[in-house]
């Protein structure tokens, strides 16, 4: 078995399975826990309404809070945004997820992904060092923070090395640098897979499940969510 | 440390609590570390619900919530970025109940916390943290800090590890009925003055009644007045009302120093008096967390629906005002208010102030961040009553000034007597032109 059909293979499905179980027990240890019943009289009882609410309005900070949070929120949606273009939007991304899971898309201009594959590692670039200088972050950042933030970068940086080795031409005119140019971005994307249930990267389910309890809890009393 | 001698308190200066310790005690009991370690991470940790457990298992560490909270913006020192404040609980719960605490046990990633970590901590979660939520607000993994801290404080206390001042004034409520020494004598003898120079009834210990009002020790020692606006209110509503010396301190250090039996022993009081007096509601007074307390633990407390409605008091002036049985008289005055967090953003009572306020006729000048966003005074959660916070709280409190000296309102006005408190102390601090009012003495002043 050649680099490339590991990473396709065992790799992908080892490190997807970690991934999935994974989160699934983090979930588990928050489900485990009961309901705790709540006997006020409540302000209102859309709780569940709140809970949605909560889902969607923490997505933009609270104008109040909004001077105050610029570069943190701005600097945070431009590699959200950034990554899920160049995931899915690029072509060979599609072409690889119709071979896996057997759906595609129409993929985005190619010009377009350069600019959101730049403004990724821009703002990534700019998050690490954000953490590395500012006192708060600082002080609260630990080795989570730091991998997290590697094994997001690694997959982006070994893109580009499978765009360099390609030239730009998909599909490529020289398979075999292309091979393992592509099998080391999936294995970088796999150890981001590996990784993810452990540390804070799982924020991706774990963001539902956080304001939604507030929503529900903050519904229930009338306050602001 | 041992009883009410050792703790005398200071009721002449402009805040009210113990007076400053010439020897700190901020360790209490004599329990051995590794108990205090035990028993801390148990009581944070006990009945930890569903709610809980998501939020300490959500942290980004973006550190926003730094932004929000008052004494980091004050100060900008790191430490009081609001999620630090649990760091310790944190580390504590991955390593001992979180989804991977055998892969953190087994290999020892998490290091067990010690006590000299939990003792830094007390200034954090005591000194440092007025339980206002703003944090809460802006966090946008939706993580209610405020709630954590709120369970930090029980492994605290029961780790024996409360800020002096905050433990004497708790313990002397849970042992007299009130942290500032406003017994049930003192208040008879309050009321028995009050209702004579005043000319007005007060009605005490009424064996039935469709009202039980309760107030705050802050008010039957600092500010009276309170006590015969209440009155002036009530009777001009014409209600079937009465204070009850069994039941009226609504102030609750058990909740703010972390001892759940003593929140709970005080809330019965409260319970206990309207359930006696056949009570259809329960009026909170001018306190903040007060309503929290009972407003929204109460019936957890009692173990079931509680058999009367729970109202603050401005929103029984708002529901009151409503229905035509308050009548009022228009203010010529400019006017801004300082939401109590309890009430407005933790409490969900946001409005009813502003609809009294309406209802006189006010020129109303919202501050900046106003509502559920407004800045705390500093003085919530029990920080007001600990000396050696007081050079934080102050710095805090200039957000506060400034927030009102904008408005160039003539009068500001509050909803809690705590707040008050806060603004008395920080006004002498700064020799600051302004005062903090009353809403329920504006109302009882202006009745037609
Ligand atoms: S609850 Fe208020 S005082 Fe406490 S950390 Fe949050 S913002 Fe700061
Ligand atoms: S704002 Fe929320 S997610 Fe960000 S550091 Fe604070 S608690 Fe953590």
């Amino acid at each position: 078995m050649n680099l490339l059909a590991f990473a396709e293979g065992p790799a992908l499905v080892t490190s997807l399975s970690v991934m999935i179980i994974g989160l699934a027990w983090r979930l588990v240890a928050i489900f485990r826990h009961p309901t705790q019943r709540n006997l006020s009289e409540p302000r209102s009882t859309a709780t569940i309404a709140g809970a949605v609410r909560c889902i969607f309005t923490r997505m933009v900070p609270h104008q109040e809070f909004r001077s105050s949070t610029k570069l943190s929120s701005t600097n945070g949606y431009a590699y959200h945004v950034g990554l899920a273009v160049v995931v899915f939007g690029y072509l060979p991304h599609i072409d690889f997820l119709k071979r896996v899971v057997g759906i595609s898309w129409p993929a985005l201009p190619n010009v377009v992904i350069y600019l959101a594959a730049g403004l990724t590692i821009i703002s990534l670039l700019l998050a690490i060092m954000l953490r590395l200088s500012d006192p708060v972050l600082q002080l609260l950042s630990n080795f989570d923070d730091y991998f997290s933030w590697f094994v997001t970068m690694f997959p982006v940086a070994t893109g580009m090395v499978v765009l360099g080795a390609i030239g730009g031409h998909y599909p490529p005119n020289d398979p075999s640098a292309h091979d393992l140019a592509v099998a080391i971005h999936l294995l970088s994307v796999e150890l981001l897979f590996l990784w993810l249930p452990f540390g804070k990267l799982a924020h991706a389910a774990l963001v539902f499940v956080s304001r939604s309890a507030m929503g529900a809890d903050f519904a229930r009393k009338g306050s602001r969510i | 440390m041992n009883g009410v001698d050792s703790h005398p308190l200071d009721l002449e200066s402009p805040r009210l609590t113990v007076k400053a310790p010439e020897v700190r005690y901020d360790k209490q009991g004599n329990n051995p570390d590794e108990e205090r370690i035990a028993a801390a991470i148990l009581a944070f940790a006990k009945d930890f619900g569903r709610t809980a457990a998501a939020y300490m298992e959500s942290c980004v560490h973006c550190g926003q919530c730094a932004q929000a909270c008052h004494y980091y913006v004050a100060s900008k020192e790191p430490k009081y970025t609001p999620i630090w404040k649990l760091e310790p609980f944190k580390r504590a719960y991955a390593r001992e109940s979180g989804p991977f605490a055998f892969i953190y046990k087994a290999f020892n990633l998490k290091p067990k916390v010690t006590i000299e970590e939990f003792q830094d901590w007390q200034t954090l979660l005591y000194d440092s943290c007025s339980m206002c939520g703003r944090c809460s607000l802006i966090c946008p993994m939706g993580i209610d800090i405020a709630a954590l801290v709120g369970r930090a404080r029980h492994g605290m206390f029961q780790a024996g590890l409360v800020p002096h001042e905050l433990w004497a004034v708790a313990e002397r409520a849970e042992r007299e009925g009130s942290p500032l020494g406003a017994t049930a004598k003192v208040l008879k003898e309050r009321i028995g003055w009050l209702a004579e120079e005043h000319d007005i009834d007060i009605p005490l210990d009424k064996e039935i009644a469709d009202v039980l009002v309760t107030l705050s020790s802050i008010e039957i020692m600092k500010y009276p007045n309170s006590i015969v606006s209440l009155a002036k209110v009530l009777n001009h509503m014409e209600a079937s009302w009465t204070l009850r010396s069994d039941g009226y301190e609504a102030t609750n250090f058990g909740l703010l120093s972390g001892n759940f039996q003593w929140q709970s022993d005080m809330s019965m009081r409260l319970i206990n008096a309207a359930i006696a007096c056949k009570a259809k509601l329960m009026v909170l007074p001018e306190c903040g967390h007060a309503y929290g307390a009972l407003r929204w633990e109460g019936a957890n407390i009692y173990g079931k629906t509680l058999p009367f409605r729970v109202l603050h008091i401005s929103e029984l002036l708002e529901e009151n005002i409503k229905n035509g049985r308050i009548r009022l008289n228009p203010m010529n005055k400019s006017l801004t208010f300082h939401d109590p967090c309890q009430i407005s953003r933790r409490g969900g009572a946001t409005e009813a102030p502003r609809k009294v306020i309406s209802a006189l006729g006010v020129d109303f000048r919202e501050m900046k961040d106003t509502g559920d966003f407004n800045w705390c005074c500093g003085g919530g959660g029990g920080v007001v009553t600990i000396h050696r916070a007081d050079p934080l709280r102050y710095r805090a409190f200039e957000i506060k000034m400034k927030q009102i000296d904008d408005t160039g309102a003539e009068l500001a006005v509050t909803a809690c007597s705590n707040c008050r408190l806060t603004f008395d102390d920080g006004k002498a601090h700064f020799h600051w032109d302004k005062s903090m009012h009353s809403l329920l003495d504006l109302v009882a002043d202006n009745l037609v």
